[in-house]
């Protein structure tokens, strides 16, 4: 099965590693995993701020590059919810490209759902050992169903404790051009978060989201938190250590 | 209500930096959220009831003229005069005209928002008609200087025991009280004399029956009871959206409205209200009122924001909100706080007058997944932003900056170069360290947070470093 990768731009920027270790998920699942270079963002910061134009540019481009291919998955819930259900909306003025952007959206997979329901991974790469506590990314968990997918996976690494936090599906706070226009609001509610995290005295809180990570990993250390591990759940499926950190 | 809504940025930092207020909110955070989850199990096809309540609304909605000629019909025919109000100002008027006509002394109300867009209060004092709020919450804020509420159901939830405790020890001049039915004892006590010697009961209304012409009451504390048949004269204010069809309606409405609120299987009172008293009837008004107001509302009727007047005011939107949880409701500046209110205060104030509210969400959806009448309020929320937009409303620097991004983003080679110095610009900025503790891009993130380093080089760079080159 050939897929193509959207690496996200912030994975692209922030955190390669979890880009590639995507990859050896998805080859470990059987596919072969295309990267299409000219990939760049999937518009959903213009979309989200009322920039109908540059979000349906943007949108056209994806799909020019994506269209050709039988799945489509990516490392985040955000951007593959982005693409799944708002394409059609963007486009939906445009018959030619709202049909196209239907044709892409059922292809599309945020990457833990694509490992469970689709690959049908059996057996992780990684190994990893210590207690995780998950955060449920909004997009993924109500726009795509992301829920049971990752503890799934979490589940066939013998090392891993799930321990599960208060308000698990609660947003973080980090609201993509929120956490920057209203930087205080979005702070205080991912202090609200890592509290929630670390009163399960987990060592690595995972999520699927590298928004989520980047802001729940800032106000840790913020907080004086050095030690608690903020990792994508694609890096602990194929992590090669694992102690654990404690909160 | 004069409108804050313009100052939400300083009035959310404000709420952050109160103390008391953080206080109060986090013992108040959830108490309706784990209740409200455990009431909706109590429906077999909850997801399906959501469903049918909102064809209910939207049935209204789309004829909703004739609905409420409809309304008007069966209203006059039991002994009910119906006025139309355009504005805040007219209800006012439509108020101090009605008090006139019946030697109106004073008025005792039920809670109504309408009654606090209009800031019908002070109309009512320059009318000399004295008001009297008789819900607990909306009593203890009139005597704290005529305070706006916090959250549309309850009041007061921004106020403690203790801040409460004080009040009634300065207003009542009595001992001071610190237990809750004591203290609630004093209340009834202090009201029940309004109750007995007030001319005029004011309501809101949760729902207008169109085919009995009726009005419905959804409340806790039995004060609407009082409101709506002591005095002799019965003032309901309430928004046109709010009519329904049938009793039927009301029915399948009633199973959704109290467990998305408070978390009740039903609240304590669900009154029925129709007409006048009759001669062979006990109780209820002699003189009965519908002011039916617009003030913005028939403006978003076939609009592309027409969804949002299914609201059936539950409050569910707020509870669940986390932005909302963390500043409070007073920071919106206006009658309705949380997601619902920054889509109708915008559309009911003016999207000038509060460039900031769409933008006050995280887009979570949680509000979306627990409104019982699935209004997608983060869509609206992003409407408005495009709104926004389109009429040039955002500030030039994120216009600006916004086109910039989008541009660069459409050019892949551009792209590139600048995600290849953008990254290595960070790593050198955190100079060794896992986490940047000032950014002077992002002034915003790090007041509040770090922001961890990037690795250093782009995905890009690397895939092509590591596969193309093989």
């Amino acid at each position: 099965m050939r897929i193509a990768l959207f690496v996200t731009c912030l994975v692209d920027m922030m955190r390669p590693r979890i880009g590639f270790a995507a990859i050896e998920l998805l080859e470990a699942a059987g596919c072969e995993v295309i990267v299409p270079g000219t990939q760049t963002c999937c518009g959903q910061p213009a979309w989200n701020s009322g920039d109908h134009a540059a979000a349906a540019a943007l949108a056209k481009k994806v799909i020019g590059e994506f269209e050709g291919h039988a799945y489509v998955v990516a490392p985040s819930g955000s951007c593959a919810d982005h693409i799944r259900n708002e394409y059609p909306k963007i486009l939906a003025d445009e018959p030619e490209w709202h049909a196209r952007a239907v044709a892409l959206a059922s292809r599309v997979f945020e990457l833990t759902d694509f490992l469970v329901n689709v690959a049908r991974l059996d057996a992780v790469p990684g190994r990893f050992a210590g207690s995780v506590t998950y955060h449920d990314s909004c997009s993924g968990l109500r726009g795509l169903g992301v829920k049971t997918q990752p503890r799934a996976l979490l589940g066939k690494l013998p090392g891993v404790e799930l321990r599960e936090m208060a308000g698990a599906e609660d947003c973080c706070g980090f609201g993509g051009t929120f956490s920057v226009k209203f930087g205080d609001i979005s702070a205080a509610i991912a202090e609200r978060k890592c509290g929630n995290a670390c009163a399960t005295g987990a060592g690595t809180i995972v999520g699927g989201d590298l928004g989520c990570l980047l802001n729940i990993e800032g106000k840790l250390r913020r907080m004086g938190d050095e030690r608690t591990r903020v990792m994508h759940i694609a890096e602990v499926l194929t992590a090669t250590d694992g102690e654990a950190g404690a909160c | 209500m004069e409108s804050r809504s313009h100052r939400f940025k300083a009035n959310a930092s404000a709420s952050l930096a109160n103390p008391v207020l953080q206080a109060n909110l986090k013992t108040a955070k959830g108490k309706f959220v784990d209740k409200r989850a455990i009431a909706i199990r109590e429906i077999d096809d909850f997801e399906g009831t959501r469903e049918a309540a909102k064809d209910i609304r939207n049935r209204v909605l789309e004829n909703l003229d004739l609905w409420l000629e409809k309304f008007e019909t069966t209203a006059h025919a039991r002994g009910a005069t119906v006025l139309w109000a355009k504005d805040g100002a007219e209800i006012c008027r439509h108020v101090a005209e009605i008090g006139r006509k019946h030697g109106v002394k004073k008025a005792v109300k039920s809670k109504s928002m309408l009654s606090e867009e209009a800031g019908l209060n002070l109309a009512l004092e320059a009318a000399g008609i004295q008001p009297v709020e008789t819900d607990l919450g909306e009593y203890i804020l009139q005597i704290n200087d005529n305070e706006p509420p916090s959250h549309i159901i309850a009041p007061v939830i921004h106020k403690s025991l203790d801040e409460v405790a004080d009040l009634f020890h300065a207003t009542h001049q009595t001992p001071r009280k610190t237990e809750i039915p004591a203290l609630t004892r004093e209340a009834r006590e202090v009201l029940r004399e309004h109750f007995l010697t007030a001319d005029m009961g004011i309501s809101g209304g949760n729902f207008l029956v169109a085919e009995t012409g009726s009005v419905a009451l959804v409340t806790n504390e039995g004060n609407g009871r009082m409101v709506t048949t002591l005095p002799r004269v019965h003032v309901v204010i309430t928004g046109i959206e709010k009519v329904i069809p049938t009793l039927e309606d009301l029915s399948l409405l009633m199973r959704l409205l109290p467990r998305s609120a408070t978390g009740q299987s039903i609240s304590n009172y669900v009154s029925v209200l129709t007409g006048v008293k009759r001669p062979d009837e006990q109780d209820g008004p002699e003189h009965l009122y519908y002011i039916l107001v617009d003030n913005g509302r028939a403006d978003v009727v076939g609009s592309e924001f027409q969804d949002m007047l299914r609201c059936i005011r539950c409050g569910a939107c707020m509870n669940h909100c986390p932005v909302y949880q963390t500043i409070g409701g007073h920071a919106y500046g206006w009658v309705y706080p949380g997601p619902m209110g920054s889509v109708l205060t915008p559309l009911y104030t003016g999207l000038e007058n509060a460039i900031d509210l769409p933008h006050a969400a995280t887009l979570c959806n949680q509000c979306g997944v627990v409104c019982p009448v699935k209004i997608p309020l983060p869509e609206l929320l992003r409407k408005l932003r495009e709104k926004q937009v389109d009429r040039k409303l955002r500030p030039l620097f994120e216009r600006i900056a916004l086109k910039a991004w989008a541009w660069v983003a459409g050019r892949p080679a551009l792209y590139g170069m600048g995600a290849r110095f953008a990254v290595r610009y960070l790593k050198w900025l955190a100079g060794g360290r896992a986490s940047i503790e000032i950014m002077g891009t992002a002034p915003e993130w790090t007041a509040g947070r770090n922001f961890p380093a990037p690795e250093g080089r782009t995905f890009r760079e690397l895939y092509a470093k590591r596969y193309n080159k093989k």
